[in-house]
C-alpha cells in the first residue's frame, strides 16, 4: 500500500507541474525516480516535521499541492499545532501520507504505533481523513486528490497484498462503499479491518448469519447518510478499526446516529483497540489478538448484539 | 533616538487600534514600527489594489502578536481604511488579535502560534523559485519566539537550500513575556548563531530609519545564502512607561485614561 501510494505520487507529478513531494528522512531510493526525473520538485528535508508542514504551507500557498510523507505518529503528534495551523487554519491542499496506521510497527513500540490518529486528525476543521483498505483502492484514492482543495490525511495500514477493494465501486471521497450486503448485521469498517471484516462474514456466511460490510474509506467527511441507509435495517452493527475506540470510526458512527438516527443507537458495538498505549511487541498481527481485534471477536461481538 | 512625524503618526495608528480594541500587544507592536514602516516604505514590492499580485514581495509577521504594527503600515498603505483601525477585535472585525491571511488584505500567513512564520516562508521562497519569480520573501520574528525549535529545523533548510530570496529579521527586544530574553532563555550569542545555521547574518538598530533602509539596500547579503538581520529595538518604543517593561507586552481592559496616557507620549 505504501509502494502504491508512493508511485501514485510520481505518477501524479508527471501529469500536474503542481506536485511536489517532501519527505523527511525516509529510506534510501524513496521515489528515485521522482528525484531523477523531476528534482525540483523532490525534497528530501530531515528529521524536522514541524518545519517540513509549514513549508509544505508555504509551498501551497503558491499554487503547489504537496504530498508529505513519513511515520503516521510523527505527521500527527509531532506537528499537530503545524497541521491544525498551517494547513487547516489556512485550509491548504497539503497531502499527509502516513505510514504505520495502527499496529503496524508493534515491534518499534508505543512511540512508532499510531493509534489515535485518526482521532485527532478527524478533530480538525477542514481536515478529510482516509484510510484505504487496500493497494487498489489507494490507486484510486491518490489519482483523485488532485482537485480536493483542503488538507487529507492519508493513513497508510498494512494488510499483506490481498485486494479486497473492487473497480466497479470506483472511489469518490466522502462516499462509503456498500462491500456486501447483509440482512441480519452490518460490519462497519475502515482502512485493512475491511478485509477482517470479510473473512469474518464468510464464517458467519457458514453458520447462516448473513452480515454485510460497508466501509468506510473516508472518516471525514463522515457519509453519515450512505451509513445509515446501510444500517437501518438490519439488527445489529459491530464497527471495526485499527484504532483507538475513543474517537474513530466508532465514536463517529455512534456520533453521528446519536444526531441523526438515534433509534439505531443500542443496536451499535465497537471494536477497536483500548484505550491503553501498548505493552506487547511482536508483530502486528499478535498485536491485533492482544487488542482483541481479531474474526473470534467480531463474531462475538455481532453475535452478541444479534441476541445469538 | 527621535521619533519622526511618520514614526509616530503609525504608533498613533496602533493606538487608534487599541483604543477600540481595549486591549493589545503594545509593547511587541511598538518595538517593530520602523522596521515595518521601511519595508513598506523603501524596500517590499507590493499594490495594496491587488494584494495578492503575483509577483509582490511575501511579508510573512511570524511573531502574530505584533499585527498592531502591521495593520497600522497596511491602513497607511491603502490596503484597508484607517478607519477600520477602531474595530480591533470586536466581534465581526477583520483585525483580530493576531492576524488571520484570506481575512485582511496584505496578510501573507496566519500567525499566533510562534515558530511558524520561517518554516512557511521557506516553503514561500522555494515556490518563489521554481515558479522562476523574482519576488523576495522577508519574515519577521520576535526574540522570544525564537526559543520554538522549529525556527531552526527551517533556518537548516534555508541554509540547505540556498534561499538567498529569504530574509529574516529578528525584532530583538530583549523582553519576553514574562521577562528579560537573557533570563528566560538565552539566545546569546545570537549573531553567531544565525551565522552557524548558514545566515548572513547583520545587526541594526531597529529604530534608526536610515541604518534600516541602508541594511535593507544591501540585500541580498549572499547569492547563495539566506540573509538575517538582528534588529536591536526597544520594547514599547516611545512610551515611556512601556519602554523595556514587560507589563506592557500586552494589556486588556484598557481604560481612556490608558489611551490618553499613550497619545500624550506622541
Amino acid at each position: 500500500m505504501r509502494k502504491t501510494a508512493l508511485d501514485c505520487v510520481y505518477k501524479l507529478g508527471k501529469i500536474d507541474e503542481r506536485v511536489v513531494f517532501i519527505g523527511s528522512d525516509l529510506g534510501p531510493g524513496v521515489l528515485d525516480k521522482m528525484k531523477t526525473e523531476f528534482p525540483q520538485r523532490f525534497f528530501m528535508e530531515g528529521v524536522s516535521e514541524q518545519y517540513i508542514v509549514g513549508m509544505a504551507a508555504g509551498l501551497a500557498m503558491e499554487g503547489f499541492i504537496p504530498y508529505v510523507n513519513t511515520i503516521a505518529t510523527f505527521l500527527t503528534r509531532r506537528c499537530y499545532e503545524q497541521v491544525a495551523v498551517d494547513l487547516c487554519i489556512h485550509d491548504l491542499p497539503v497531502r499527509l501520507i502516513a505510514n504505520g496506521g495502527g499496529g503496524v510497527y508493534a515491534p518499534l513500540g508505543p512511540t512508532h504505533l499510531a493509534i489515535e490518529d485518526i482521532a485527532i486528525m478527524r478533530a480538525l476543521p477542514n481536515m478529510a481523513v482516509v484510510a484505504p483498505c487496500d493497494a487498489d483502492e489507494m490507486n484510486r484514492l491518490m489519482m483523485s486528490t488532485l482537485d480536493w482543495p483542503h488538507p487529507i490525511y492519508i493513513r497508510l495500514g498494512k494488510g499483506g497484498d490481498k485486494i479486497v477493494s473492487e473497480e466497479k465501486n470506483g472511489f469518490e471521497l466522502g462516499k462509503a462503499i456498500i462491500m456486501r450486503s447483509g440482512t441480519d448485521g452490518m460490519f462497519v469498517t475502515t482502512g485493512v479491518m475491511t478485509q477482517l471484516a470479510l473473512e469474518t462474514a464468510d464464517l458467519l456466511k457458514k453458520d447462516g448469519v448473513n452480515v454485510g460490510i460497508v466501509h468506510m474509506h473516508t472518516l471525514k467527511p463522515f457519509d453519515s447518510s450512505g451509513v445509515i441507509s446501510a444500517i437501518e435495517n438490519v439488527r445489529a452493527v459491530v464497527t471495526v478499526e485499527e484504532h483507538i475506540v475513543n474517537g474513530g470510526l466508532g465514536s463517529a458512527l455512534l456520533e453521528t446516529c446519536s444526531e441523526l438516527r438515534p433509534d439505531l443507537l443500542s443496536k451499535i458495538a465497537r471494536v477497536g483497540i483500548p484505550d491503553k498505549f501498548a505493552t506487547e511487541y511482536g508483530s502486528q498481527n499478535s498485536l491485533l489478538k492482544h487488542w482483541g481485534i481479531t474474526s473470534d471477536t467480531l463474531v462475538g461481538a455481532m453475535m452478541k448484539k444479534l441476541g445469538g | 533616538m527621535q521619533m519622526d512625524d511618520r514614526s509616530k503618526l503609525l504608533r498613533r495608528y496602533v493606538i487608534d487600534a487599541m483604543r477600540g480594541g481595549g486591549r493589545g500587544h503594545l509593547g511587541s507592536s511598538m518595538s517593530m514600527i520602523e522596521i515595518l514602516r521601511v519595508l513598506y516604505d523603501s524596500v517590499l514590492k507590493f499594490d495594496p489594489a491587488n494584494p495578492k499580485s503575483l509577483d509582490r514581495d511575501r511579508f510573512v509577521l511570524s511573531k502574530g502578536h505584533g499585527c498592531l504594527a502591521l495593520y497600522a503600515i497596511l491602513a497607511d498603505k491603502g490596503f484597508f481604511p484607517i478607519s477600520e483601525l477602531e474595530s480591533f477585535c470586536r466581534p465581526t472585525s477583520r483585525l483580530g488579535g493576531h492576524p488571520e491571511r484570506g481575512k485582511v488584505p496584505g496578510v501573507e500567513a496566519s500567525t499566533g502560534a510562534l515558530g511558524h512564520g520561517l518554516p512557511i516562508a521557506v516553503g514561500l521562497a522555494i515556490a518563489m523559485r521554481l515558479q522562476k519569480r523574482n519576488s523576495r520573501v522577508f519574515v519577521l520574528t520576535g526574540d522570544g519566539e525564537i526559543n520554538e525549535g522549529s525556527n531552526w529545523e527551517a533556518g537548516m533548510a534555508a541554509a540547505k537550500h540556498k534561499l538567498s530570496n529569504l530574509t529574516v529579521m529578528m525584532d530583538y527586544n530583549k523582553l519576553q513575556s514574562y521577562g528579560k530574553t537573557s533570563e528566560v532563555l538565552d539566545l546569546e550569542p545570537l549573531v553567531d548563531k544565525w551565522k552557524s545555521f548558514g545566515f548572513v547574518t547583520h545587526e541594526v538598530d531597529g529604530h534608526d530609519v536610515s541604518a534600516l533602509e541602508a541594511i535593507f539596500k544591501k540585500l541580498p547579503f549572499s547569492d547563495s545564502a539566506p540573509s538575517a538581520i538582528i534588529c536591536h529595538t526597544i520594547k514599547g518604543k516611545g512610551f515611556p512607561f512601556a519602554e523595556g517593561n514587560p507589563e506592557w507586552h500586552h494589556k486588556s481592559g484598557m481604560t481612556e485614561s490608558d489611551i490618553q496616557q499613550m497619545y500624550d507620549c506622541l
